[in-house]
């Protein structure tokens, strides 16, 4: 077992049992620090696969903005321990066996397919910033302005609403 | 057997030297931090017409220790009605991500070659190309250090406390990530070691070839966002005492407060080595590389310090302070010596004095800052950065990418 795939099964198992967690804790902030715990070892996995960027960007943009702002909001509303609601007739019908599909489905395309798995070639990584300029502004320009346009169209609902009270 | 033990060594050579390093830089780290408190509370006491500590040991030199083994002898109880897990884990959460953050920082260009292996001054290796990426994510986590404690601790002041230190992390990380970009365009990498030798363009203007003249704007926003991010004066509403009792760590007692504490300094000197690297030229000299004489200027500071210690010692009250005090200044003078004696020692350790030499400008800097300025109310902080700072390290973003567009050649 080389190291890289040690680290690989922590960081996966990990990840798993983060996920787990965050489904089966009673208290929103435990539910939320368990996706934290999801967050940060996705972000080990990339950084395993070479994209140093890419890892990074995850723990700022996911693990710290957007999981400090779930914190703020459970705490600011100080919500309580959660009831677990019993299984709904519609996961027990359709959720579970969907479920249960759709990993079959993955299991089977990951049994199938022949790329081999292999650790990322040091040196290949994409983290200089004229690379990733060279990329958001001319291989993937319309994304990333669609993106932008997203974001504003959502900041100024935000402000709408946060508006209408006066 | 000896030669089983120098092939093991040699096989992970790379791992005993980087488990030895964190060691190192995490008993200099955690000195430097206590000796940090004897330093804030001295200074401001003079700030403010007082002698400070001075009963434990001479100038109150012991006071740390004291401090430390005040911390940990004391009774360590845990408030009933509090979330166990949560509550064990923000102290634990701010002390690893403050330590960690201090991974990435070189403080020195050069590698020493031990046993024919290079030793980089800085754990991480010289060409991490995120160094300053990596920075920010620990920045983004450690809210949660402060948070999580103000929320587990089921008690009103140390809740409002987090809920503030919450807001305002996030409404200056923006500013603080934007003030930077245009350190990064300059630069053109995330690499801390080459945002620094991209100051050391021009090795005859010195000073002037540093990002902090172009980048003034940039260096005020940024310097100022860092310290809200920190929680310190004039920031430092989630433990404002006047309000919330202690703020977020009401609740905390004996060691685990001790851990805040430890956090709260060590981002104060991670702060001053970003600062330092991306704004000051890191560990560049300020004097152009054909001033020979700034070569014996650590010498020229550590000598006359060390006869002042020495000079000051034969007067003081005490006995044991007459004695330790000229010991210590006699150590200084005589590295300050050395310095001279070896021209090849006091080559190498340019670098890293001229790092450490503006690192401690920084932290002289935020604890003046702690004695003179008061505490922003709550409103006046977020109007500051949501509109003063923000659109200011975005117009300067702006600007420094048109007179890079400008400048570059066709």
């Amino acid at each position: 077992m080389t190291p890289q795939l040690l680290v690989f099964f922590v960081l996966a198992a990990l990840a798993v049992i983060g996920a787990l967690s965050l489904m089966l804790q009673k208290h929103p902030i435990h539910s939320a620090l368990s996706l934290i715990v999801v967050m940060v070892a996705l972000a080990g996995l990339y950084l395993l696969m070479g994209a140093e960027f890419v890892a990074a960007v995850q723990i700022i943009v996911y693990g710290g903005a957007i999981m400090v702002l779930f914190v703020f909001v459970i705490m600011l509303l100080n919500a309580g321990v959660e009831e677990h609601s019993n299984f709904s007739k519609l996961a027990g019908y359709a959720g579970v066996p969907l479920g249960i599909a759709l990993t079959g489905f993955i299991a089977a395309a990951i049994a199938r397919s022949t790329v081999s798995v292999q650790a990322a070639t040091p040196g290949a990584s994409i983290a200089s910033t004229g690379d990733i300029s060279r990329m958001l502004f001319k291989e993937f320009v319309y994304p990333f302005e669609l993106t932008s346009f997203l974001i504003l169209v959502a900041i100024m609902g935000a402000l709408v609403l946060a508006q209408r009270e006066k | 057997m000896i030669d089983s033990l120098t092939t093991f060594l040699n096989a992970h050579a790379f791992l005993i030297i980087t488990i030895v390093k964190i060691a190192l830089l995490l008993f200099i780290v955690l000195t430097v931090n206590a000796y940090l408190t004897w330093f804030e509370r001295k200074m401001v006491a003079h700030i403010q017409s007082r002698w400070g500590p001075h009963r434990v040991g001479p100038h109150g030199l012991l006071q740390p220790l004291a401090d430390g083994a005040k911390f940990l002898l004391k009774e360590d109880p845990t408030p009933a009605g509090v979330d166990k897990f949560v509550y064990y884990l923000a102290p634990l959460l701010a002390l690893t991500l403050a330590l960690t953050s201090l991974a990435v920082i070189p403080f020195g260009p050069d590698p020493i070659r031990v046993l024919g292996h290079d030793i980089y001054l800085s754990i991480t290796p010289p060409d991490l190309n995120i160094g300053l990426l990596v920075l920010f994510a620990i920045t983004a986590l450690s809210v949660y250090g402060v948070a999580l404690a103000g929320w587990s601790s089921n008690s009103k002041y140390p809740l409002l406390g987090g809920l503030r230190s919450s807001a305002q992390m996030i409404s200056y990380e923006l500013s603080m990530t934007l003030s930077v970009v245009g350190v990064l365009l300059m630069a053109n990498s995330f690499n801390l070691s080459k945002i620094i030798m991209a100051q050391a363009a021009h090795p005859e203007r010195g000073i002037f070839g540093w990002n902090i003249w172009p980048q003034l704007i940039g260096f005020f926003c940024f310097f100022t966002a860092a310290v809200a991010e920190t929680n310190r004066v004039p920031f430092d509403l989630p433990e404002a005492e006047s309000e919330l009792v202690a703020g977020f760590h009401t609740e905390y007692a004996s060691f685990k407060f001790a851990m805040f504490f430890i956090a709260e300094y060590t981002s104060m000197i991670t702060v001053s080595c970003l600062c330092t690297i991306m704004f000051f030229g890191g560990w560049l000299s300020p004097f152009p590389a054909s001033w020979h004489f700034a070569f014996y200027l650590p010498s020229l500071i550590l000598i006359p310090f060390g006869l002042w210690v020495i000079w000051d010692g034969i007067r003081y009250e005490t006995i044991w302070g007459r004695v330790i005090l000229p010991g210590i200044g006699t150590a200084i003078a005589l590295i300050g010596i050395a310095l001279v004696v070896f021209p090849q020692v006091n080559d190498y350790i340019q670098a890293p004095f001229w790092f450490l030499a503006k690192v401690f400008a920084f932290l002289f800097f935020y604890v003046w800052m702690r004695g003179t300025l008061p505490r922003l109310r709550y409103d006046q902080l977020m109007s500051f950065g949501w509109k003063l700072l923000l659109p200011l390290s975005i117009a300067n973003v702006i600007v420094t990418s048109f007179i890079i567009l400008l400048r570059s050649p066709k």
